[in-house]
This record gives C-alpha cells, sequence and structure tokens, in this order.
C-alpha cells in the first residue's frame, strides 16, 4: 500500500530516470529504443523486433541502452515502427533483421541508419518524428502517454503525473467540486453522440440509491476505429485512473470496462495495469489512507455491435443477450441490476485526468465554441498516412486528410470520407472545409461518431458503400425490434438490386422512404442511425444511385454487374504490370504490344486499375 | 458418453470452479469455454446450465447472439477475411470472394474435411496493412487475391 508521499517519491525519482523520453536535450548517457508493440505493428512482427533488440544488446554487452516495449505511436502506415531517444530517430518499416545494423551503426558507431528512415510527404528522409508532417498539425491529450511509456508498468505512468490527479481529487476536492470542474471544462462524450459529459456526472450522483455503477464502454465495434484499442494498449492506467475519479463523484465503488474479447493486447495489458493498481493499493480499499474504496473488474465482449450501445452492454454485462432497453429511464436511474450507472466511453476517460490537473480552463481553450478539447481518428482507407491522429476540434477534414494523412495514394482523387461507421455519413468534396465538431459535422449530414474516419477515392462505388454498411447493419441488428429486423434487410435487399443492375427509379424513392421510417421508429441508436450512410450517400451521391438504376453503370466499376474493364490504348504504355498481377490471367498482349483484356476470363477485382501506373484502365 | 465427452465435462468443470455460481458470470465462462475448445460443446452447455441455474435454451440463446461463440469446431486452418471498413475500401471484398470460390464454402462453413474454415471478421486492428486476412492468429497484410492464392496452395500442399 503506497501513500500519496511514496507515489510522489516514485514520481521525482522516476521522472530523472525518464527525462529523455520527452526531452531530446536530457542530460544522460543513456538511450531508450522504444519498439511499437500496439496491434497493427505487432501484427508486422515487432515483438521479434523487441526480442532481436534484447538479445543482440546482451550478446555485445552494451552498456546504458535500455529496449523498452510502447503503445502506438501513430503513423500505423509505416511501421514497424522503432525510436530511439533521446534523439528522437524515427525508423520505419523496420524488420527483424535490421535490429543488428541500428544496434551497430547508431547505437555503438553513432550514425543514423538511413535507409530506414521515414520519409515524409515531400519524398524527403525526415530524421526526427516531431519533424513529419503528420505530427505537426496534432495535439496529444488524449494520447500523450501512447508510446512514450512502458504500458505495462505502472512506475513510468506515475512518473509523468500519473495518478495525481486522483491524489488531488480524493483529499482536496469535493464530489460536488470534481463535477463542477468537468463540467467547466466543456468535456462531451467521446463514444458519439457527444452527451456533456459533467451532466452526465450529475445526473448520476443525483439519481438515488444505495449502490452505483461506473462502466467504460471498450466495446469499440465501429469497424475501421481503433482510437480505444490503442489507448487501452499504450496508456491503460489513464483508463483507471478517470474511472476512479468517476466513482467517487457520484458515490460508487465499483467499476467495469467492457471491452471486446477481439482485442487480446488491450485486455492483458489492462489485466496488467488493474494488478499493479491493486498491488500498489490505488485500487482496493482506503484508497491512499482517505476511506475511499473502488475496484475494477474487466468484462469481454463477445462479438456484438449492438452491444456498444449503454443499455445493450449492460444487458450483456448481467450476462445476458446483448439487447437495448427502452430509454428512459436512462442507465443514470436505471442501469447495472437497476442501479445508477455511469457509463463513458475510454476516450472521454482519458481526458479527465488531465482537466483535473490542468484545470477546466485550458481545457476549454482547446477546440470550437460547443465542442471542447481534442478528437482522436483512426485514418484509414485510401490515404497516405493511415494512423491515429489526434488533433484540435474544429480542424479541418481538408488539414486531416492532405496536411497529417499526406493524401491520397497512387495519384487519385478524394471522393468522400466516411465519419462516424455504420451510424455516420459519407463526407463529400465539397466540404472538405468542414470544421470537424460535433454540430458541423452532424449539419452536413455525417455524425462525429467514436472516430472512424475512413478516405475514399474516385475508384469507390457509393451505392456499394452504402451496402456494404447496411450488410453490417443487417447481420449486427439484434432482432428486438421490427423496424431495424426487417426494415433494414428491405433496404439492403433494394440496394442489392441496384447493385446488380435490376434496379429501377422506383426502388431510390422506396430506399429514401424506408429510410425515414426507419430512423424514426427504431428502438436504439442502432436502428434510428442505420439508414445514415443511405441518406448521406444519396444526399451527395444521387446521381450515381440514378446511373444504376437507368443507365445501368457503375462508373467505379466496382458493381461488378455493370462493370467492363478496358485498357485505353492511347494512354497505355505497355509495361505488362497488369498482366503480372492479374490473378487470373485474363489480361492479352506480349512484349510491346498494347495490353487487352479478355473480358470471358476478367472476374472484375480491379487489381489491374490499381496495379497501372499510368492510368489507363478503367 | 464417450471419452471425448467425458473429457469435456472434465476440462468444463475445471473452468466452472474458478467462477463463483452468479449469473451474470455466463458470458465469461462461455468465453473461456470457446476459447478451450474452440467451439462451445452442447455437454459443456449442459454442465453450464446445472452449474449456474440456468435453463438451457436461454444459454443457446446467448451463444447464438454474440458472433465469437460458435456451436461448431471450426477447422484446422480458419482463415478470416477483414471486412472492416478500412479493408472493405482496400479491396478485401474481392479476396473473400476469391476465397469462398477456391474452397467452395460460404461465410462460417468447415470444409468436409476438417481442414479449412472462412469467414469474416469487422476489424482485427491492422488497418495500416490493410486489407488484411488471418490464417489462425497469424495476419497476412497487404493482401492481394494474388497472396491469397499463394497462402492457400501453401497449406494445401502441407496437408
Amino acid at each position: 500500500m503506497k501513500t500519496i508521499e511514496e507515489l510522489n517519491k516514485i514520481r521525482a525519482e522516476k521522472r530523472i530516470e525518464l527525462d529523455l523520453r520527452k526531452n531530446t536535450n536530457a542530460d544522460t548517457r543513456e538511450k531508450h529504443i522504444l519498439v511499437c508493440n500496439g496491434t497493427g505493428c505487432t501484427s508486422s512482427k515487432s515483438p521479434e523486433i523487441l526480442e532481436n533488440f534484447k538479445r543482440i544488446i546482451e550478446e555485445k554487452g552494451i552498456q546504458n541502452v535500455r529496449v523498452i516495449k510502447t503503445g502506438c505511436f501513430g503513423l500505423c502506415a509505416k511501421g514497424p515502427i522503432v525510436i530511439i531517444r533521446p534523439e528522437d530517430t524515427f525508423y520505419a518499416m523496420v524488420k527483424p533483421e535490421d535490429c543488428e545494423e541500428i544496434i551497430q551503426s547508431h547505437i555503438v558507431e553513432g550514425k543514423v541508419v538511413e535507409r530506414l528512415l521515414c520519409k515524409d510527404i515531400d519524398g524527403k528522409k525526415v530524421n526526427r518524428l516531431d519533424d513529419l508532417t503528420f505530427y505537426k498539425k496534432q495535439k496529444r491529450i488524449a494520447l500523450k502517454n501512447c508510446g512514450v511509456i512502458n504500458p505495462e508498468d505502472i512506475d513510468e505512468y506515475i512518473a509523468f503525473d500519473g495518478y495525481r490527479a486522483l491524489a488531488r481529487v480524493l483529499v482536496e476536492m469535493s464530489p460536488d467540486e470534481v463535477i463542477d470542474t468537468i463540467d467547466k471544462s466543456g468535456l462531451r462524450g467521446r463514444g458519439g453522440a457527444g452527451f456533456p459529459t459533467g451532466k452526465k456526472w450529475k445526473s448520476t450522483r443525483e439519481a438515488k440509491g444505495d449502490k452505483k455503477f461506473v462502466v467504460c464502454n471498450a466495446d469499440e465495434g465501429d469497424p475501421g476505429a481503433f482510437m480505444d484499442r490503442s489507448i487501452l494498449e499504450g496508456d491503460p492506467h489513464a483508463v483507471l485512473e478517470a474511472m476512479e475519479i468517476a466513482g467517487y463523484s457520484i458515490g460508487a465503488e465499483k467499476g467495469y470496462i467492457y471491452v471486446r474479447a477481439e482485442y487480446p493486447i488491450a485486455v492483458n495489458r489492462l489485466q496488467i495495469a488493474i494488478n499493479q493498481a491493486r498491488e500498489y493499493g490505488i485500487l482496493g480499499e482506503n484508497i491512499f489512507g482517505t476511506g475511499f474504496n473502488f475496484d475494477i473488474e474487466i468484462r469481454l465482449g463477445a462479438g456484438a455491435f449492438v452491444c456498444g450501445e449503454e443499455t445493450a452492454l449492460l444487458e450483456s454485462i448481467e450476462g445476458k443477450r446483448g439487447q437495448p432497453r427502452v430509454k428512459p429511464p436512462y442507465p443514470a436511474q436505471s442501469g447495472l441490476w437497476g442501479c445508477p450507472t455511469l457509463i463513458n466511453n475510454v476516450e472521454t476517460y482519458a481526458n479527465i485526468a488531465q482537466i483535473i490537473l490542468k484545470g477546466p480552463e485550458w481545457y476549454s481553450s482547446i477546440g470550437t465554441e460547443n465542442s471542447k478539447g481534442t478528437k482522436v481518428f483512426a485514418l484509414g482507407g485510401n490515404v497516405n498516412n493511415v494512423g491515429l491522429v489526434e488533433v484540435p476540434m474544429g480542424t479541418t477534414l481538408r488539414e486531416i486528410v492532405y496536411d497529417i494523412g499526406g493524401g491520397i495514394p497512387n495519384g487519385r482523387e478524394f471522393k468522400a470520407a466516411q465519419t462516424g461507421g455504420p451510424s455516420g455519413g459519407c463526407i463529400p468534396k465539397e466540404h472538405l472545409d468542414t470544421p470537424i465538431d460535433y454540430e458541423s459535422l452532424k449539419a452536413i449530414g455525417s455524425m462525429m461518431g467514436s472516430g472512424g474516419l475512413i478516405v475514399m477515392d474516385d475508384t469507390k462505388c457509393m451505392v456499394c458503400l452504402a451496402k456494404f454498411y447496411l450488410q453490417f447493419t443487417v447481420s449486427e441488428s439484434c432482432g428486438k425490434c421490427t423496424p431495424c429486423r426487417i426494415g433494414t434487410k428491405r433496404m439492403l435487399e433494394i440496394l442489392e438490386k441496384l447493385c446488380s443492375g435490376e434496379g429501377t427509379e422506383y426502388d431510390i424513392y422506396r430506399l429514401e422512404k424506408l429510410a425515414v421510417n426507419i430512423q424514426k421508429s427504431s428502438i436504439c441508436g442502432l436502428g434510428q442511425s442505420a439508414p445514415n450512410p443511405v441518406i448521406s450517400t444519396l444526399k451527395y451521391f444521387r446521381e450515381e444511385f440514378r446511373q444504376h438504376a437507368i443507365e445501368k453503370e457503375c462508373k467505379a466499376m466496382e458493381c461488378k454487374a455493370l462493370a467492363r474493364i478496358e485498357i485505353d490504348e492511347e494512354k497505355c504504355k505497355a509495361c505488362g504490370l497488369c498482366q503480372k498481377n492479374c490473378p487470373v490471367n485474363a489480361i492479352e498482349g506480349e512484349g510491346r504490344e498494347k495490353r487487352h483484356i479478355n473480358q470471358d476470363k476478367c472476374i472484375k477485382c480491379t487489381t489491374c486499375i490499381r496495379s497501372c501506373p499510368f492510368h489507363a484502365i478503367g | 458418453m464417450s471419452c471425448v465427452d467425458e473429457k469435456i465435462v472434465e476440462e468444463t468443470r475445471k473452468i466452472l470452479d474458478g467462477y463463483k455460481k452468479e449469473k451474470d458470470n455466463l458470458i465469461p465462462i462461455l468465453n473461456d469455454i470457446q476459447v478451450k475448445f474452440g467451439y462451445i460443446p452442447k455437454k459443456s452447455q449442459m454442465e453450464i446450465s446445472k452449474y449456474l441455474g440456468i435453463p438451457m435454451a436461454e444459454i443457446f440463446g446467448v451463444i447464438t447472439f454474440y458472433s465469437r461463440f460458435s456451436l461448431e469446431p471450426k477447422g484446422k486452418y480458419n482463415i478470416s477475411v477483414c471486412l472492416g471498413t478500412a479493408c472493405f475500401v482496400k479491396g478485401s471484398q474481392a479476396i473473400f470472394d476469391r476465397l469462398k470460390e477456391r474452397l467452395k464454402l460460404e461465410d462460417g462453413q468447415t470444409s468436409a474435411d476438417g481442414k479449412f474454415s472462412i469467414d469474416t471478421t469487422r476489424c482485427v486492428g491492422a488497418c495500416g496493412i490493410a486489407p488484411v486476412f488471418t490464417v489462425n492468429n497469424e495476419v497476412y497484410g497487404h493482401a492481394t487475391v494474388k497472396k491469397l492464392d499463394e497462402v492457400l496452395d501453401k497449406l494445401e500442399k502441407e496437408g
């Protein structure tokens, strides 16, 4: 059991030792080799890289070098990533066999390994992480420790002000003062709808009940979103600390983290963090000797998207089918086992400790008038810098896609960006300069959602995209209410008709009508928002729907029944790349001959379109 | 009872010993059993029903609700194609179509010889190397139809 004094002592000692993590001028002879062990880099062998570094250092008997496992650095497209501190050298796409060279050249001889440096958007090699354009427009609050500390070592979290906010809250502040601070900061729920966090805490505190619960929603089911996972993998203690602060504020002694079982690394690190916190007496009974008790348990989700809906999540924690409840009563009044329950999302919690430490004024100075602070986005799809980005609210989509994301690969054109996943909508080119905050996104027919941001280039068919999201909703609908269970299925059937060339103009009308009805009559957020991808694509890309229905044409070539892929003879330079990449040998022609496609063999996989350097295929 | 069944009952009981007899432990228990056997055998369901006092029908309802739980064993090689949005946008549907065509299986099916089973997943979190597919737990990034064919050729030869 640690007292606040002991915590302060760990902080002071560790902070000096870890100064080099954040200070490039740190006065030290030590070097830290940080290896990303987030899910992205792990799937391209970063654990092997970590082991190789350790082995080589031991074999060579090199002193003053430590190898550290960290969470995600954000630039997943360039993974696996290795960073060497204090000089902040950023090595990209490192392979296990590169470790030897990095150690010999960088560590022993002091020479940077040029060939592994990361190329910036302009093609120039960049030495340091902070010099990459990808990081320049970002502001890291929720992700501040990700990629800096070892998430499996509580002392490293403490070194960077960890659990200081909890100590301050327990000793110096009353629950009402804490809630007031959160309220003043303007923080809004990061899970999607953007409900003011302070208000939620307040109504849970005011609700009558002997027993109350704090729940963390880490059931990040939105396909293509991985913000919460990265926070849990890179900085799990931040979530624990915030849940304890929440528990103190609303009067709860027990917390649950509901996390997807598909995130084994996150689950493992959370469990390690909980164990370490218990060992230090930061979780458990009589925390810091203040008489406050709080404990946290992990509950695994089992692959149902609807469980991200708060009441469905509560049903699932209780061991039942995850079907949403009718609201009201809201969880703040009647949640887990009928007790008042506070549910917040991972990213919301990740902001709490810093609001307490730096003050609500600091937090509310970032962002726009009604959306404060920063938002983490999982940037994916047809964009150069796929990865995790955190930007102040009010940053425009253009800045995210072009400045941070590095634009669209293969010289293609931007067509649309999708936010909010299956509940959100598409943002077309003409709205690229919209500042990203809750209200502006809603006004153009999309939503903030949890933070998935998928960029699409001009080879993407919007009817197909709408179909893709409807397929998702149909398979994830829990079946409780009719509009969602049957209505979404009917919508999908219409979209399938359109994509296979059997649709008519009347189908578009039916689709629209059905969408509005489902929106109005479903029980929960999943059903109410399921038609959004259709409504927003219809709003901005109606012409494409028309082309499918009337002209029987899919210009993007994605709908196979309507596509015919051809090579433009004038543009073809006979390089043969398309032929090399074609999986079914449908491309004919030899040597200097212009290539052409044998339509009988072609399976319309579009691999050739993507592999042609001259954009001659379409 | 066959000796396979006996083993299942024995292992299930071992897992149950680690949990209190509270109904909200149902999903964690099912998770453990899914990991242990690769599916949830009927004998296990019966043991859980007795232990937690939950009717079999209710347990069946929970198992079929969550996509992570399966009532049938998976093949030796379980191939999953990610159909999360990031992978979808980069062409993972074509990869899944090819997989279905080559193995002559539909989503969620296992081949008659028990060698292959295929399904789709929603985001394995490797969006940086999209599109991806996984064979058991190994992730193959920057996937193409050609790469899938190569992997399948190799697995078919391996037996």
